[in-house]
């Protein structure tokens, strides 16, 4: 399973690029590829503020229905619409295709993310 | 299965082709719209498919040739119980004295019917340990519902109004999160430890004055007996909050525990599960719900008492949350499984109970040394393993699943629960003799065999069923639903 360098990731399998005070938020690859082919995705509202923890949005496979959980607290900026008609690209492509992007509100949310070895150890064990 | 014909019987109409002759009217006519009102007829005739009879027997003979039951093979579905529907059920529920009975009849005409309820009350109500029962919800997803929403007037009848969370395991039944947001809840998830049930402290921190209550389900969805259910009542009860206990996988402990006696103040049944009435197809379901003493103000209304000699329906009760269900519930389902425990007794339903959980265990004893177990310890009626060596090779649950309906069985739960991968959820039921169990035991050790030795091969499964390999993508994202010209 592949894990990105130069992103930050979650236990709860998603990840994180940071772009200036901007976050883009995926899924990993281990996480898409648990799921199965992912036939449906719930984005949030733009705008909408989200605190760590909050559920950002729904991801729907053939197995499974999973809620996303937000990484990191901050304000919907962007939600990756192509998403809504194209679910499947999650599958093909987990780390080009974020989900959302949020504005960061607190930097130091980030520094309690796994880094890519930290991740990479921590679902060898899941 | 070749050269089928999928033909929906709309595709099979033919203009003028009849499967009925009427003797010649011999009434005067009169114009439909001088007793209708003109707006409430169609204005076309409907496209009712225009078939002889025999194109009608043939259509639906070969439908339900194609559908698999417990009729017609072992059905070792995880968490929905399976169990066989005995043929005198149907029989009872279709006597006319009571078929033909009008929910609206006078008491005094349908004793023997509120009789039926009354005792169902008792019997339910000794089997779950609990004070008082309702009938009225139809299916488990409406018990659930409507203990939540006990709970909840419970709670606003002592101006508790700040208890806003129910608490559910992360192995719990979807079902459980689903309703208690339904019914206004938060929900708050706690998760399993290693062994698989709740894990204790990770509940110690979520509970305080805000928690209205905790859903479990017990023997849980590994099919495994939470065996700190004292302590975990205890501690639930300490912060004020209440217990429900889902009876999803209530055929492990008939006439063995008792949800009352384990501290929950809640139970729901699956009447279509425990007490083998027909369910999926089949249904309808129901799903009664006991309570313990100070929550029977709030079950739903009626409730049938007995005055004197007589069965009446009491209406009268101020703090019942109202009617979940029209009328009394699905009556003719909560006959057939009367009959049930009627037949059996409470040394039968022992025997049942006691049945399914050895039937799981010897399947999962053989099978232990061909799938990972994660948590191989003795089960209750049901108990999960994992596909996860086969998946390394490349053969996942979902191949294994396809080729036992190659083998002629319909296969167990997969994917679910969400905290083992990989899962397959076995549960065998007790009516299954051992020659059943061994011959599925026989085809899931050689389907383990060929994952090892010819993984592609067990991709292309099933071969033998109606249809082959679904597109499950597809699917779900653009299903077929409904037929047009």
């Amino acid at each position: 399973m592949e894990v990105k360098q130069g992103l930050y990731y979650s236990k709860e399998h998603e990840w994180v690029r940071v772009e200036g005070d901007q976050a883009y938020i995926g899924i990993t690859d281990y996480a898409q590829d648990s799921l199965g082919s992912i036939v449906y995705v719930e984005l949030p509202q733009e705008g909408k503020a989200i605190s760590r923890d909050d559920v950002l949005g729904v991801v729907e496979s053939v197995k499974a229905a999973s809620d996303i959980f937000s990484p990191i607290s901050g304000k919907v900026v962007e939600a990756n619409e192509a998403l809504l008609d194209s679910p499947e690209l999650l599958n093909g492509n987990p780390y080009d295709n974020y989900i959302v992007v949020l504005s960061i509100d607190n930097q130091d949310e980030l520094k309690e993310l796994l880094s890519p070895e930290q991740y990479d150890e921590y679902t060898k064990g899941e | 299965m070749k050269n089928r014909d999928e033909r929906l019987i709309f595709e099979k109409s033919v203009s003028g082709r009849i499967g009925y002759s009427l003797p010649k009217n011999d009434v005067p006519g009169i114009e439909i719209d001088s007793v209708f009102p003109k707006e409430m007829l169609r204005k076309a005739a409907p496209e009712l498919p225009e078939v002889s009879e025999v194109d009608v027997i043939r259509h639906y003979t070969k439908l339900s040739q194609q559908n698999y039951g417990v009729d017609s093979g072992f059905y070792p579905l995880g968490s929905c119980t399976m169990k066989y529907n005995p043929k005198i059920n149907e029989d009872i529920a279709s006597m006319d004295g009571f078929a033909q009975m009008h929910p609206l009849q006078n008491p005094i005409c349908s004793q023997g019917s509120l009789e039926i309820l009354y005792k169902m009350d008792q019997y339910l109500s000794e089997i779950l340990g609990m004070e008082k029962v309702t009938l009225q919800p139809a299916a488990g997803a409406q018990g659930e519902m409507t203990g939540l929403m006990i709970i909840k007037a419970y709670h606003m009848s002592r101006n508790d109004e700040k208890r806003v969370k129910i608490i559910v395991p992360d192995s719990s039944h979807g079902t459980n999160p689903a309703s208690a947001a339904l019914a206004g809840f938060e929900v708050v998830h706690v998760p399993s430890s290693e062994s698989g049930c709740v894990d204790i402290n990770a509940l110690k921190e979520v509970l305080d004055h805000t928690v209205a209550g905790l859903m479990l389900t017990n023997p849980n969805t590994l099919g495994l007996f939470e065996e700190d259910i004292l302590k975990i009542s205890q501690m639930v009860h300490d912060c004020g909050g209440l217990l429900y206990y889902d009876g999803a996988n209530m055929n492990a402990i008939m006439g063995i525990a008792r949800p009352g006696d384990m501290g929950f103040d809640i139970a729901h049944l699956n009447l279509h599960k425990t007490f083998s009435t027909p369910h999926g197809g089949g249904g309808p379901g129901s799903g009664p719900v006991g309570v313990v003493k100070k929550l029977i103000p709030f079950i739903p209304a009626p409730v049938v008492e007995k005055e004197d000699d007589y069965y009446v329906l009491d209406y009268d009760r101020p703090l019942s949350i109202g009617k979940v269900k029209s009328f009394y519930g699905n009556f003719s389902v909560v006959l057939k499984a009367y009959c049930y425990i009627r037949i059996m007794g409470a040394k039968g339903l022992k025997e049942a109970s006691t049945a399914a959980v050895l039937n799981a265990n010897y399947i999962r004893k053989m099978l232990e040394d061909y799938y990972d177990i994660p948590q191989n310890r003795i089960c209750m009626h049901e108990f999960v393993l994992s596909a996860k060596k086969q998946a390394e090779k490349g053969v996942t649950a979902l191949d294994i699943a396809k080729n036992l309906l190659d083998r002629g069985y319909h296969p167990p739960t997969i994917y679910f629960p969400l905290i083992v991968n990989e899962a397959m959820m076995i549960e065998p039921t007790e009516t299954e003799n051992l020659e059943t169990l061994d011959a599925f035991i026989d085809a899931m050790i050689d389907i383990a065999i060929r994952a090892g030795e010819d993984p592609q091969g067990l991709k292309n499964a099933p071969k033998t069923t109606y249809v082959s390999r679904l597109d499950e993508v597809k699917a779900a994202r653009s299903p077929k639903l409904a037929w047009g010209r």
